[in-house]
């Protein structure tokens, strides 16, 4: 049996339609948006992870709100200080107040993180509609595109090509991460469009003459969107800690920017004496990827209607 | 209504109950192979020559086994899909020729009702924008009374609660969905209706209602339906006439008292003949005519005859000519068959 | 077909069952779903016996219990959010719902097996269809590779697939609906089972197979002396095969009889109204008597009898009072406070007993 008739035919799985005058909540909302609300809201890790971003935003967005000290007040006379009650994470080489340091690096990894993943949501999508819809040569020249970008490992893309670059911004940055990574939402995108595309109301609006821009916005983005935007919260995690991850490799952001990254780079050469140089930016970058891929996961489920199901 | 020697495919001009006339429509789905350069190796013939008319009011039933072709007759009946050859007129004028505004302006005549209440309705749209939408997509179509109370009478009119106007399909059960489609297909008054298989996916209990809904709704606006099904007793309740369907083409067309009560097409006979009837007493006495095997490949169809593969009655001439849908001795419908012989035997009535 | 050799472990053998008692029998079974909406009661009291050789159909609509019963008896429930909440399953005397996961899984496929209404996906898409079948053979009966195969293509001709040999290293995409429903059936009696059940066999297929496929399942249930269980909504066919029939609704038998009984004296108002609501064949009537209204919702019953809303009997009584499923004559049950009037055909509606 499909699932489809399973749950159809064993009702209580699945719950048999609401006949009228059972119906418990007449006047409450019941779109499928109101659904995802619903069981959102209910959900703890959604509760958790949302909070945590909400923190880590407006960290990035007002980091003078939180931090003790200016970033770029150092004086070599406190360098390399254990964290303290005046210095709660300690000081760094050049005797910057470190919580402060981490406080303000948060902008420059959010900036990486929302431009790439914005930027790659709006794209790919878009890219992945056009595919899927319009099918034939769009979708063959499209999908052996992203063939083509999937074959370099996006990290060794951004690797290679970061590094012959002199000086390197957030926006170089981000862009590099961009050219390599839409192929995984436009794909993503393919795949929830195709899924969508044979439903008969779709043929229902081709039958009474609609467009194909009402029938991609009335009804396929609404039905195909659920799942991208789930992984697009992932994946704003999975940028986040890419960009940490080149920074530190050296090819990402330069200094006199402060950034996560950065600040991994330079405690590297000090791991064996000043651990904790090394261990705040890490925990912050875990706590920003983990928030992103657990948000992330949340809306996913909360907007597949068949995982709800279950 | 039934009027058996409707062959003659001349229009007849004095005919103006005529709706539509489809003729010789053929479409070939071409089966593509090779990873990079596709080159066609054959081609699916799901419609291969159809023909025939509908009139004012009137139900044409479209019966035939699933890879028959009578989904993609329907899509073509849209204009869904594109065919290879043949014509399709609409009230006399050539459906298949119009674009642009004519061709949306046509499309308000020719609506479709879906198999599948679950996919038919679009999950994010309530029940008043889905129902809507028709108006939305011809403006100029909009009622007097406003569109929201237009859409609250289509409810009434479906037999649904019209204050459950903001509500979801997944807040309805499967009859009442498919409910809320014939309220869609009906927004904009149109004069024919595609039934695809409207009640397949139904419980039985709320098949009929269904079923005596569409009934109901004919003798009101006096729309015609074509209505396509597998179910021969389902399709004996509401058509006037009766097209059997057979890898794409017709085997047998007539009314329902010609097909029903003596069919002429060895296929006509033994999808009959399968239909298993409700009482328990006519077990074994029934005249049951087990078909062999399965349909062939419609990309690789048999010479001649379609049905020769499985017919008892083949002999050479069924191999090498391709028996043509007409009238034949012996019968008042038409029959593509070179030993049509109406059988009683399995007639519906003599049961 | 030969008789499967005696199975290996002790458990499976015939002989470990007392042979006293119905081949199968199910007793006052009650079977929940736990989901966000409440509870939900799928099965609420089920009762029924099955003999060897005997054909019983359950029919009845989406949402009535029927499958959940196909699965309860299967023991491939999904739990949770399915929960046994009482009753006996009772396979030759032993209760099945008693026997340890073990035991029971020894049981299946051996001496009760299934059959799904979709082949396609109860098939695995990778491996050969007979590989398939040879597999039954050398997991059960420990069977070589060779002898299993040639024991696959045997089964494969007796459930009619033609050219047996050249096609049993095909894979299930490469056959048709029709073909793929026998292979699914050769799959289910491969090691002689006392008790099939199919769950809507021949939904899925065309009119013409459809009487194939049936035809062939009558065939090897008279050779094997199978008991049947046949789940369906289609009156039809049931009236075509069944032996004895249990109509469901709501999780309830409703009414259980003999299929020429119950064709011809419908002892409650639901089985009426579904044969009276039937588009026949023989019949170009104009309109259909629909039942009004639609099945209720499991996680919120109507009190007293669950068809009381859609019956154009019902009185005060039926509102208020579940009926038991009562017999009327003989073998004849129902679940109906009018039983008797309906059986002989006198009930009327409270607006024909007014007038």
């Amino acid at each position: 049996m499909t699932e489809l008739a399973r749950s159809r035919s064993a009702a209580p799985a699945g719950g048999p339609a609401p006949s009228p005058t059972t119906q418990g909540r007449p006047q409450e909302d019941a779109s499928l948006w109101m659904d995802t609300w619903r069981s959102l809201r209910k959900n703890p890790w959604f509760l958790v992870s949302a909070v945590l971003l909400l923190v880590l935003i407006t960290v990035a967005l007002f980091p003078q709100l939180f931090a003790t000290h200016d970033p770029r007040e150092c004086f070599l006379g406190r360098s390399r200080q254990e964290p303290s009650a005046e210095h709660w994470f300690g000081t760094d080489i050049q005797g910057c107040d470190y919580y402060t340091r981490v406080i303000y690096g948060a902008a420059n990894s959010m900036a990486v993180g929302v431009i790439v993943t914005g930027s790659i949501l709006v794209l790919g999508s878009l890219l992945g509609l056009m595919a899927a819809y319009f099918g034939g040569w769009v979708d063959a020249v499209l999908m052996r595109l992203t063939d083509l970008i999937f074959a370099i490992p996006y990290m060794l893309g951004a690797l290679v090509f970061l590094a012959v670059q002199e000086n390197r911004n957030v926006w170089d940055v981000a862009f590099i991460l961009i050219v390599f990574t839409w192929p995984t939402m436009a794909r993503l995108m393919r795949g929830s469009v195709l899924a969508v595309i044979n439903n008969d109301y779709v043929t229902a609006a081709r039958a009474l003459g609609a467009g194909p821009l009402t029938i991609m916005r009335r009804h396929i983005i609404p039905n195909s969107l659920g799942p991208v935007v789930g992984y697009a919260a992932v994946y704003t995690g999975v940028i986040i800690g890419a960009e940490a991850t080149l920074t530190f490799l050296g090819v990402g952001l330069q200094l006199p920017a402060i950034s996560w990254g950065l600040q991994l780079n330079d405690a590297q050469s000090y791991l064996q004496q000043m651990p904790h140089l090394l261990t705040f930016p890490l925990i912050f970058v875990a706590l920003t990827v983990f928030a992103f891929t657990t948000m992330g996961e949340a809306l996913r489920d909360a907007l597949d209607p068949k995982s709800k199901k279950r | 209504m039934s009027q058996p020697n409707d062959d003659a495919p001349t229009i007849r001009p004095a005919d103006t109950d005529l709706v539509l006339e489809v003729e010789d429509l053929v479409k070939h789905f071409p089966v593509r192979e090779g990873l990079i350069f596709k080159r066609q190796t054959g081609a699916v013939q799901a419609v291969d020559g159809v023909s025939f008319q509908l009139r004012r009011g009137e139900t044409l039933g479209i019966v035939g086994e699933s890879g028959c072709g009578k989904s993609t007759l329907a899509k073509l009946l849209m204009r869904l899909e594109e065919p290879d050859s043949g014509s399709v007129r609409f009230r006399g004028e050539d459906f298949l020729a119009m674009r642009g505004e004519a061709l949306r302006h046509m499309r308000r005549k020719i609506q479709i009702i879906f198999q599948d209440p679950y996919t038919s309705l679009n999950p994010r749209m309530s029940v008043g924008d889905i129902v809507a939408e028709p108006f939305k997509l011809h403006p100029e179509a909009k009622p007097a009374q406003g569109v929201r109370n237009r859409v609250k009478e289509l409810l009434d009119v479906v037999g649904l609660d019209p204050d459950h106007i903001n509500r979801y399909p997944h807040q309805f059960s499967g009859g009442q969905r498919q409910r809320i489609g014939i309220a869609r297909g009906l927004a904009l008054n149109p004069d024919v209706i595609i039934c695809d298989e409207p009640v397949s996916a139904l419980d039985v209990s709320v098949q009929a209602q269904v079923m005596n809904l569409l009934k109901d709704l004919q003798d009101e606006f006096g729309m015609s339906y074509i209505f396509i099904a597998h179910d021969l007793s389902v399709v004996r309740h509401i058509s006037d006439r009766l097209a059997v369907m057979y890898l794409g083409r017709l085997a047998e067309l007539g009314t329902d008292d010609e097909l029903y009560g003596a069919p002429a097409h060895p296929y006509t006979q033994a999808l009959l003949s399968a239909v298993p009837v409700p009482d328990p007493t006519l077990r074994g006495q029934r005249d049951e005519i087990v078909l062999k095997g399965d349909p062939p490949n419609p990309a690789n169809p048999p010479s001649g005859c379609r049905f020769r593969t499985r017919c008892w009655k083949a002999t050479d001439i069924c191999a090498t000519d391709e028996p043509e849908l007409i009238v034949r001795t012996g019968v008042t419908q038409q029959v593509a068959c070179h030993h049509a012989e109406p059988n009683k035997a399995v007639a519906a009535e003599d049961r | 077909m030969t008789t499967a050799p005696q199975p290996t472990t002790p458990a499976q053998g015939d002989g470990d069952f007392t042979s006293t008692g119905p081949l199968l029998e199910v007793k006052d079974l009650h079977v929940e779903f736990h989901t966000k909406q409440g509870v939900a009661q799928a099965i609420n009291g089920l009762n029924f016996t099955l003999e060897a050789g005997e054909t019983l159909a359950i029919l009845g609509e989406s949402g009535s219990g029927k499958s959940v019963t196909a699965q309860t008896i299967m023991g491939i429930l999904d739990m949770p959010p399915g929960h046994i909440a009482g009753g006996e399953i009772r396979y030759r005397g032993q209760d099945l719902l008693a026997m340890k996961p073990e035991q029971r899984r020894r049981l299946r496929g051996v001496n009760i097996s299934m059959i799904f209404q979709d082949a396609l996906s109860s098939l695995n898409p990778v491996l050969p269809v007979g590989w398939q079948i040879a597999e039954m053979f050398r997991v059960h009966q420990k069977m070589r590779r060779r002898p299993a195969r040639q024991r696959a293509i045997e089964l494969m001709k007796r459930v009619g697939i033609p050219a047996a040999e050249q096609r049993v290293g095909d894979y299930a995409h490469q056959f048709s609906g029709g073909m793929r429903q026998r292979i699914m059936i050769a799959m289910a009696i491969a090691l002689d089972p006392d008790v099939l059940i199919a769950d809507e066999p021949t939904t899925a297929l065309d009119v013409t197979v459809q009487a194939q496929v049936m035809r062939l399942l009558k065939e090897l249930q008279t050779e094997n002396n199978m008991g049947l269980i046949l789940i369906t909504h289609d009156l039809g066919v049931v009236a075509d095969v069944a032996d004895k029939i249990a109509v469901m609704y709501a999780g309830r038998v409703m009414e259980a009889a003999d299929v020429y009984e119950i064709y011809a004296r419908p002892g409650h108002p639901y089985t009426k109204g579904l044969l009276e609501s039937l588009p026949r064949i023989d019949a170009a009537g104009e309109r259909l008597n629909a039942i009004p209204g639609l099945p209720p919702s499991l996680t919120d019953m109507p009190s007293g009898c669950p068809f009381s809303p859609r019956c154009p009997y019902a009185t005060d009584l039926c509102r208020n009072e579940m009926p038991e499923l009562l017999p009327i004559v003989g073998e004849h049950t129902s679940a109906c406070h009018y039983r008797e009037e309906m059986h002989r055909g006198h009930l009327q509606t409270p607006e024909e007993a007014q007038a």
